[in-house]
């Protein structure tokens, strides 16, 4: 197995980049997430990759989209008001399916808000922040452990699906030094930049899908003739207007991650055989939760748990099935209510759904969740 | 599971020497965890370093009943020690925390003052604090605190980090 050490949360995801063949960085310091950059600073030249540090986060992004395109993948990282500046061109990203990774520590907002301050406040922008129809891939870790695998699995679906990848990481575990034990370079799968399958004379088209609906797209510099645009394209990369060719290209954007949704849709369950409530929780968030979840059960309550690591596309599935097993499900959130609203959703009235709202800069305790565990029962039995 | 807080001012290097208690007890082979407060708090004011060590997977990364707080001065120690469990211990710098909390344990040693005496600048006050720890809490061998210093410092300052770690560990019995 690989090296064990003490490793933050953000350096983890710096790491775990770097592994899956992160080497162009580009973007503008911003705390929480400052960690990132400043370990893609020491890391990248010693790889012979690129760090840049621009001169605002559109610049950031708008750095790394040109440096995916010639070639490199490419990771940026923000927080909060950065992760606003970033939002047309993570649009922009989607429609020309462009591999980006954007590693987003969420912090206390809306604007400056209280910086450096834990929250889970951008799970609905991670999905709607950009304008129009278009899907999303978001991955929250919970451990420092998980940072580095997330990182490495969004670089990866970035490059298989070209298209944008949010790590939603959060200030809990994007601060958090912890034990941690990384595997060695042999055993991480990468999957590698997505090549043309054939020449110019044989007909090869920029924008064409593959069968798994995801374009060939050639690099710039490999002598490939390539047109890149936010407008909506036909299969040569240059613009439409056509409602034919609006209407296929939009839904191809869809179908390309709905074909997958089950394959990249990644949870953990704890203690649902025989569950009568759950917990659904997410992010720094869920390991409070899991401590709750312990006491809880301790008391005799039979209270299960469901970790999301994908918060985009959303766990219908697993929700779905927990809300036809429990009573109710207890959903603890540092927001005012985010992906309550989507597990009330997915539940459809099968299960009683409840929020445990927290917007105050602190992290919830094990205690509070227990309680409000406790509370959902008695409310339940009424 | 043991929970440790390290607390001082902005600038003691109460968050490096959590950092290395961390790190010792990860090459022990145990699990731990360390956070610290940032923002306003970190610049002159009260600061806050804390670390759980335990043998299983630690979940909830924060201290909630701190087994030892650490203060490094008054203001900390008025701040971080009223959630010390019953059978905790305080540990405060003797002449900088002049009133100190009505807490039945508490160990009081000159921390800055052996640091600017016997090695010669306040700036090793971090680490006579973590040989007093390492001494008090038992958790991790003095050795591998020693050799997780060693690595953590510039090369120039590892003699005198050293010998500020050995007088804080020779500081209590």
């Amino acid at each position: 197995m690989g090296n064990i050490k003490l490793m933050q949360g953000n350096e983890a995801c710096a790491e775990g980049a770097l592994a899956a063949g992160v080497r162009f960085f580009g973007g503008y310091p911003i705390t929480p997430s400052t960690e990132i950059a400043e370990s893609m600073a020491v890391m990248l030249p010693k790889v012979g990759g690129t760090f840049i540090q621009m001169e605002d986060e559109i610049a950031g992004i708008a750095v790394v989209l040109g440096a995916s395109l010639a070639g490199k993948k490419v990771l940026t990282a923000t927080s909060g008001p950065g992760f606003s500046l970033k939002q047309e061109l993570i649009g922009y990203a989607a429609i020309a399916e462009i591999p980006l990774v954007i590693a987003n520590v969420q912090r206390l907002g809306p604007s400056t808000g209280q910086p450096t301050s834990p929250a889970q406040g951008d799970v609905m922008q991670a999905r709607w922040g950009t304008h129009g129809d278009h899907p999303m891939i978001a991955l929250s870790p919970w451990t420092v452990k998980e940072s580095f695998e997330v990182a490495v699995k969004a670089v990866n679906y970035a490059e298989r699906f070209r298209t944008p990848v949010i790590i939603l990481l959060d200030e809990i575990v994007g601060h958090l030094r912890e034990k941690v034990e990384l595997p060695d370079a042999k055993d991480i799968e990468i999957y590698p930049r997505r090549r043309p399958d054939c020449s110019r004379e044989q007909g090869y088209e920029p924008y064409r899908p593959a069968a798994d609906l995801v374009p060939n797209v050639a690099d710039f510099g490999t002598g490939n003739r390539i047109h890149v645009t936010g407008l909506v394209h036909d299969e040569t990369g240059f613009p439409s207007g056509s409602p034919k060719v609006t209407e296929e290209s939009i839904r191809r954007l869809h179908q390309k991650i709905e074909i997958v949704q089950d394959e990249i849709t990644h949870y953990d369950e704890f203690f649902m055989e025989d569950a009568e409530y759950a917990v659904v929780s997410y992010g720094g968030t869920a390991r409070t939760a899991y401590a709750a979840v312990l006491e809880a059960r301790n008391k005799g309550i039979k209270v299960g748990m469901v970790r999301l690591m994908t918060i985009w596309p959303f766990a219908d599935k697993i929700v779905k099935k927990v809300a036809n097993q429990v009573k109710a499900i207890l959903v603890p959130e540092l927001n005012y209510g985010q992906l309550v609203n989507e597990v009330e959703r997915a539940a459809g009235g099968k299960a009683k759904v409840k929020l445990l709202a927290k917007y105050n800069t602190e992290i919830f305790t094990p205690n509070e969740i227990c309680t409000a565990i406790e509370d959902l029962t008695a409310e339940v039995a009424d | 599971m043991k929970q440790i807080r390290l607390s001082g001012s902005g600038g003691q290097g109460v968050i490096t020497a959590a950092i290395i208690f961390a790190e010792g007890a990860v090459k022990e082979g145990k699990e731990a965890v360390q956070s610290q407060s940032y923002g306003p708090e970190a610049r002159g004011g009260a600061s806050k370093a804390e670390v759980i060590i335990s043998d299983q997977a630690i979940y909830h990364p924060k201290v909630t009943t701190p087994d030892i707080v650490l203060a490094m001065t008054q203001q900390a120690a008025d701040k971080y020690y009223d959630d010390l469990h019953e059978d905790g211990i305080l540990i405060v710098d003797e002449d900088l925390v002049p009133n100190v909390p009505n807490f039945p344990n508490v160990i009081k040693v000159p921390i800055t003052r052996i640091a600017v005496e016997q090695v010669g600048k306040s700036l090793f006050a971090n680490m006579v604090a973590l040989g007093l720890l390492v001494k008090v809490s038992g958790l991790v061998s003095f050795d591998v605190i020693k050799e997780t210093v060693a690595k953590r410092v510039p090369p120039a300052t590892i003699e005198k980090n050293t010998m500020a770690l050995e007088l804080g560990f020779d500081a209590v019995k």
